[in-house]
């Protein structure tokens, strides 16, 4: 059993570790002015060279969102954020086109290798041209990576090969310079500007993300993914990501995340848009580790994200898979609506909170065409004086004829100051719809720790090991690479939470 | 002002002019009570959709309605039911009608008894409807049982009385059991079918160590009526409070429970069933809170919709954090037999304690297609078919109670709904 062998040398090591990601790296970096106005939003589109329409755009958002409220709904406390009080745009300056790794700047090189991204990758991600390009030379599955470094992207590796293809990767930034059509025909479609308050926000003021489209038929060679960093101070990171998949394509892609180790409070509001149309599958996978603050609960991020695809084609589906471990405050509804006749909704989570996070998280599932399908599995683990709450929302519309949805939360309780919650909504308005929903909550029996303590695993080990059986489920749906890292990452968060 | 908040306004005015005209108007803590009652009605209006707890039901219907208070008694008294109990209460617009009644010992109308009972009245704690209640109360059932004392099975019936114009009636009712005291209530509601009307019950009932409250209520108001009832249970070590409410008339009807576990090994039972037709709404709203360690709760609630109508459960279990070894378990069920019905379903858990076993489902459905074929691929015709699994459905939905009273009552309700209201 490797992955077990794994966890138990991850626990082990977690005892000198904490949040190994924690570390700064001290870049020259170039800042808007602090603070958010209209100004900003100009500075940020003028930095970026858009098209008038997408400043338009943008303007827009701002007014509507001066006018919202922000959210107070979800269980979780938070001190008034100050809007005022960050930046809005901050990239590392740019040295034209280094030709080897020798001239590019070393800080970077080394945060990229301390965040355990591979050597030939390295050399893409700090914008070195034709390194690493053939993926078969390393023997493992080559991924492609769009690597967001506060408010830009850096580098975004097998273009070339995935353009043979016709598979667009690139930031959103040069998808706007490249394929204004695609960008203008779908952003803001599946999430409009004025949907939720840090949605609108980031409308306004969204820097850089990913964007992907997959022409029809097409079957994405690779995994692709985006590694997002904030490093910079008193910052906010606002990126957009947009995937389209078109008519019989399918594409897997992958989410991670890390920020340095502060006291202070940083503000991630993004925002993902997937379109799937007839026959296509997305699948999204996320392992969230933003830093969650210390064990005292000071700093930490605030993790306000916006996540909705639209199964737009018959017979399309979306499959949201997500490991949420990190930040301080975790708001997070990975939705589906379900448009499409047959067309399939996922949601498969596991959200850890430690130490004094709270995470507030789960999906919403819209079924409006005939013989929709959703399947929501959401694992919820506290520990510490965390708090942990499970809200989702089933919705059928009477013309979902057919529709059926499958719900199951578990929630685990390590230690006696922690909570578990659960919120779910069914409202159903089709007689022919069947949706069934069931929850848990408990606490790790005697008797499974005993069994594993006698067999010679002490107190953390087993909870490892228990926890990731819980959570099995939901990690199989995890691209082999994907979930041995997040394995190690439960057992880091819940570091210290036993004994 | 919005729509909801001037429904409210009509209660105020009517409470300005009859505040020293009411019951216990002389004593400072009802007064006090009442007062509460009335800013809290003031600051908040009737309670909006935006409001979490209210989302799925729209009082503006009530708000509209220009409700009066029955100022005076009706003359003349209704046929009544023949009695299934020794002990039956009778409320006529909520009052206590004496001279119909057979009062059972340790009962009183509230109204004669408010100095002994203003103790056990509860604040509104923010509730617009109870702060309604609080403001314009007029009179209830008083029942204060001893230590030990078993009141066997005792019959309420409230019974709408005036017909010609939109009346509104707040009864409160107090129910204390001392310890190791056992009762069964078995209550009905029921009123003309044309009539518009507001019944809005709140109910404060302490049920002591070791003592056991069995409380079934059966609601069968007019069609075009209102009934918003709150019921605020709390239950110390040992005691039981088990309810069971059928929700069948009505066209606008919330029921909502509270029950707070206050020692070890106290119990809930909060069982339903709702029965929601073509123009009725019915949500059945409730709150457990477990503040004791060691204590089980049991919840059933089944509801079936025929016609255009709405079914609304919302049930919350808060387990805290001083509550280990809590047994909860929640189930609810709906069976949706028309294709303009809507449910809106919301269990929800929130668990502070670690060392629980709880757990919560939720169903959402039409007749089973197979259970349907398998009856008639033994020759039974498709309508009679579906009645039988209606039926089945419905039968199952009120067997958790024992009471042969209470059995009877809810018989008559569910009987014969399937062939009336959808067939």
């Amino acid at each position: 059993m490797p992955a077990v062998a794994e966890t138990i040398e991850t626990v082990q090591s977690v005892q000198e570790g904490g949040y190994k990601w924690g570390f700064e790296t001290d870049i020259e970096m170039e800042f808007a002015p602090k603070g958010l106005n209209e100004d900003i939003v100009r500075f940020i589109s003028k930095k970026k060279n858009e098209p008038e329409w997408l400043l338009e755009w943008r303007l827009k958002a701002f007014a509507l969102w001066q006018k919202m409220e922000e959210p107070n709904w979800a269980a979780v406390s938070y001190p008034k954020i100050d809007y005022q009080d960050a930046y809005y745009y901050a990239a590392p300056v740019k040295k034209a086109g280094p030709k080897s790794l020798d001239e590019v700047d070393p800080e970077l090189l080394k945060t990229y290798a301390k965040l355990g991204i591979p050597l030939k990758e390295q050399a893409i991600l700090a914008g070195v041209e034709g390194a690493g390009e053939s993926p078969a030379d390393s023997g493992r599955m080559p991924v492609a990576v769009d690597a967001v470094f506060d408010s830009v992207s850096v580098a975004t590796t097998f273009r070339d090969e995935l353009s043979k293809h016709g598979i667009i990767f690139c930031s959103i930034s040069e998808a706007v310079q490249e394929h204004p059509e695609l960008v203008r025909e779908y952003l803001g479609s599946v999430v409009p500007q004025g949907d939720n308050y840090f949605a609108c926000l980031n409308s306004a003021v969204f820097t850089d993300g990913s964007f992907v489209y997959i022409p029809k038929g097409v079957r994405c060679p690779m995994e692709l993914s985006t590694y997002f960093r904030i490093n910079a101070k008193s910052t906010g990171q606002f990126e957009r990501t947009l995937i389209i998949a078109d008519a019989g394509s399918h594409v897997s892609y992958l989410e991670g995340c890390t920020a340095p180790q502060r006291d202070e409070n940083q503000l991630h509001a993004a925002v993902v848009e997937l379109v799937a149309m007839d026959d296509a599958t997305i699948k999204y996978s996320t392992v969230q580790n933003w830093y969650p603050g210390d064990a005292d609960g000071k700093g930490g991020i605030y993790n306000f994200v916006t996540k909705r695809g639209a199964c737009r084609g018959a017979r399309s589906k979306i499959s949201w898979t997500q490991v949420e471990t990190g930040s301080a405050v975790t708001w997070k509804y990975p939705s589906c609506i379900l448009l499409g006749d047959d067309s399939v909704g996922e949601f498969y989570s596991v959200a850890v909170t430690n130490n004094f996070q709270q995470a507030d998280t789960g999906t919403k599932m819209f079924h409006i065409g005939r013989n929709t399908k959703s399947t929501i599995v959401s694992k919820g683990i506290s520990a510490g004086r965390s708090q942990n709450t499970y809200r989702g929302l089933v919705k059928i519309s009477p013309k979902a004829k057919g529709a059926r949805n499958f719900t199951q939360c578990d929630s685990l309780l390590i230690g006696d100051q922690c909570g578990a919650h659960t919120v779910p909504y069914i409202e159903n308005r089709c007689i022919t719809a069947k949706v069934e929903h069931e929850a848990t909550t408990s606490r790790i029996a005697e008797d499974q720790l005993f069994y594993c303590r006698a067999r010679g695993l002490n107190e953390e080990e087993a909870v490892g090991l228990i926890v990731n059986g819980f959570c099995r489920e939901v990690l199989k749906e995890l691209p082999m690479e994907f979930a041995v890292e997040a394995q190690k990452l439960l057992a880091i968060s819940l570091e210290g939470s036993v004994g | 002002m919005n729509a909801v908040t001037a429904g409210a306004g009509g209660f105020i005015s009517r409470f300005e002019g009859l505040r020293d005209r009411l019951p216990g108007a002389e004593l400072e803590q009802v007064r006090a009570l009442r007062e509460e009652g009335a800013a809290t009605l003031r600051e908040k209006g009737l309670p909006g959709r935006r409001v979490e707890e209210w989302r799925y039901t729209d009082l503006a219907p009530v708000a509209q309605a220009q409700f009066t208070e029955a100022l005076t008694a009706v003359g003349e008294a209704p046929a009544l039911p023949a009695p299934r109990a020794p002990h039956r209460v009778v409320f006529l617009d909520g009052r206590l009608a004496e001279h119909l009644s057979q009062l059972p010992p340790h009962a009183a109308p509230l109204s004669a008894r408010l100095e002994a009972a203003q103790d056990l009245l509860a604040a509104d704690h923010g509730m617009p409807l109870v702060g309604l209640n609080a403001m314009m109360f007029e009179d209830g059932l008083f029942l204060d049982l001893p230590e030990g004392r078993d009141a066997g099975t005792i019959e309420v019936l409230n019974i709408a009385a005036h017909a010609e114009r939109p009346i509104a009636f707040h009864p409160r009712h107090v129910i204390r059991l001392a310890p190791g005291a056992q009762l069964t209530l078995v209550e009905t509601s029921t009123g003309p079918a044309g009539a518009t009307y507001l019944h809005n019950p709140v109910y404060d009932i302490r049920v002591a160590e070791g003592a056991t409250f069995t409380h079934v209520r059966v609601q069968r108001e007019g069609r075009s009526a209102f009934q918003l009832s709150t019921i605020r249970a709390r239950v110390a070590a040992g005691g039981t409070y088990d309810n069971f409410t059928l929700n069948a008339g009505g066209r606008l009807v919330r029921n909502e429970i509270h029950v707070t576990l206050e020692g070890p090994k106290a119990a809930a039972h909060m069982n339903g069933a709702q029965l929601v037709a073509d123009g009725q709404h019915a949500d059945t709203t409730t709150f457990l809170d477990h503040a004791a360690p060691d204590c089980p709760s049991r919840q059933t609630v089944k509801t079936v919709l025929a016609g255009k109508s709405r079914g609304v459960f919302q049930g919350k279990i808060l387990v805290r954090q001083v509550a280990q070894r809590t047994d909860g378990y929640q189930m609810n069920q709906a069976l949706l037999l028309s294709e303009e019905a809507e449910i809106d379903a919301k269990p929800q858990l929130e668990i502070y304690a670690d060392d629980v076993r709880c757990s919560h489902g939720a169903t959402v459905g039409a007749l089973d297609p197979e259970q349907l074929f398998y009856l008639r691929a033994r020759g039974i015709p498709a309508e009679e078919a579906r009645a039988i699994l209606v039926q089945a459905f419905l039968t199952e939905a009120v067997e958790g109670v024992t009471d042969p009273i209470a059995q009877a009552a809810l018989e008559e309700a569910v009987s014969g709904w399937w062939e009336r209201e959808a067939a």
